[in-house]
């Protein structure tokens, strides 16, 4: 399925129940002026487009990509209209529908806003269900609250290219996806150590054992391709939330959730009985350098 | 072949060294005593073991996998928490009644003389297979509502301190009964201290 075509693509923003934090975050992107310099904006809700909402919203054009940001709810209507008929029509000639951000991707934090009808477009978390899912070959899953700027960037230029987009089980691109946010950080050393962080925003620590970070359990490259192109949420001190997952949402996003001292998460594919096996090793060890501020070891008074 | 007897002899002398450490205490046991005993020259031993003390850690090693191989077989059945509690009782009860130097060397010599083992045997190093076997059986045990969730070590000391303290006293020859006769109550008692009560 390529779109390498000579003239431009056309491209159509929807919205299903949203907070904008997607379309928010892609105006972060840095190269947006030239990425959307290849396209046709159809309809965006924050950037100047052909076409009005209300235009769009009758549904008389044919798009070449869709992009929905939000959850999917069916009773949803905008301008007196079913978003769901909305989509559908444009899904017709789209040759790709692109799902920004976890809500469109697995329902996300808008799902709690009607849980019992609310869904993705082909995922509901975990479960393969949603109004796209006769036509799931079409849909790409870029899951992450909000969607990562340069993961959309990428995901449209290749598009653009017509370069193949291979996707994991959860229709997410491998190259974006394969890694895990653990990837990277810069906390490494002290998760080797297993010596925690005691406070947000330290440089020091790692935020596993005791903030909830669920970076070594989460599929996403913010440690690979920088937020911002500078920093991320654990560089800076703050825990991973496993945003990108289908269960996100979780409960109590800065503890770690523990039974008797023990994790209940291990990291991604190691086993229980390894992980302990190995963290008990490194916990008896006592690493002066990783044990106070590092701006302080063996400084010059 | 020549390793088939080589690990013969290697085991031979852990089973001695077990005894004679826990009867005779760790410093009074030389080599030549274990070398003699095992029927093998003082020379020879050093091929096994390049001292007393490389010996000592590995004899807790041993006993350490010894353990969590037994107790993995208890985490890894389809048993119930309070099920396993009695498992694992019962298998350190029967191990110290058919095996004491086992335990007597543990508590004798591994946590009576800690210099010995103060370089390669810190914190969790030599007895990791053991303990992480616990861990699992905790960790098992609270996410199957079975158990409080506590601090690890809250739970672990008052399981293995109370063992601990029980073969002790069996040791001394203090019991009045058998130490068969104390499993199910012991067990019921740990089970009560650390099970979920909400």
């Amino acid at each position: 399925m390529h779109l390498k075509t000579d003239s431009k693509p056309t491209l159509l923003w929807l919205q299903g129940v949203t907070c904008n934090g997607n379309t928010h975050s892609f105006l972060n992107l840095s190269s947006l002026v030239d990425l959307l310099a290849s396209y046709e904006l159809l309809y965006h809700p924050s950037l100047p487009s052909l076409q009005t909402f209300e235009n769009v919203s009758t549904c008389k054009f044919k798009c070449d990509i869709v992009v929905f940001e939000g959850t999917f709810d069916p009773l949803l209507q905008l301008n007196n209209i079913s978003v769901h008929r909305i989509l559908k029509h444009y899904v017709q000639s789209a040759k790709y529908v692109i799902a920004a951000g976890s809500c469109a991707s697995f329902g996300g934090m808008f799902k709690a806003s009607a849980p019992e009808r609310n869904s993705g477009l082909i995922f509901n978390e975990m479960l393969q269900e949603g109004p796209l899912l006769y036509c799931k070959e079409k849909v790409i899953n870029l899951s992450g609250c909000p969607i990562h700027p340069e993961w959309l960037g990428y995901t449209l230029s290749m598009i653009l290219e017509g370069e193949e987009i291979i996707l994991d089980s959860y229709h997410r691109p491998v190259e974006l996806y394969s890694y895990l946010a653990h990837h990277g950080c810069t906390r490494n050393e002290y998760f080797e150590w297993k010596i925690d962080s005691k406070m947000f925003g330290e440089k020091e620590g790692c935020l596993y054992y005791e903030q909830g970070c669920r970076a070594p359990m989460t599929h996403a490259s913010c440690n690979k391709i920088l937020w911002n192109e500078i920093s991320s949420k654990t560089r800076s001190g703050m825990p991973c939330f496993g945003c990108t997952e289908p269960d996100f949402p979780r409960a109590d996003f800065f503890t770690t959730k523990t039974n008797m001292s023990i994790p209940e998460d291990v990291p991604l594919g190691v086993s229980k009985r390894s992980y302990l096996t190995v963290a008990g090793i490194a916990k008896t060890f006592h690493i002066k350098r990783l044990e106070g501020k590092l701006i302080d070891y063996k400084r010059t008074d | 072949m020549a390793q088939t007897i080589k690990k013969r002899r290697r085991d031979e002398i852990i089973a001695v060294a077990l005894k004679l450490f826990s009867e005779k205490g760790f410093y009074v046991t030389t080599i030549p005593d274990i070398a003699e005993r095992v029927g093998m020259s003082v020379g020879n031993f050093y091929n096994y073991f390049t001292s007393k003390d490389v010996l000592a850690k590995k004899l807790v090693i041993y006993i350490s996998e010894y353990l969590g191989e037994q107790i993995r077989n208890i985490n890894d059945s389809d048993a119930t928490t309070e099920e396993k509690i009695y498992a694992i009782v019962s298998m350190y009860f029967d191990m110290a009644n058919e095996r004491p130097e086992m335990i007597e060397y543990f508590l004798r010599v591994y946590l009576s003389n800690r210099e010995v083992f103060a370089e390669g045997c810190e914190g969790m190093i030599c007895v990791s297979s053991f303990v992480t076997e616990m861990m699992i059986f905790f960790d098992n045990g609270v996410s199957c509502g079975e158990l409080y969730n506590q601090e690890f070590f809250s739970a672990f000391g008052l399981f293995m301190g109370y063992l601990g303290g029980m073969v002790f006293l069996f040791g001394e020859k203090v019991l009045p009964e058998p130490l068969e006769n104390y499993k199910v109550s012991i067990s019921q008692n740990i089970y009560n201290a650390l099970k979920n009560r909400q």
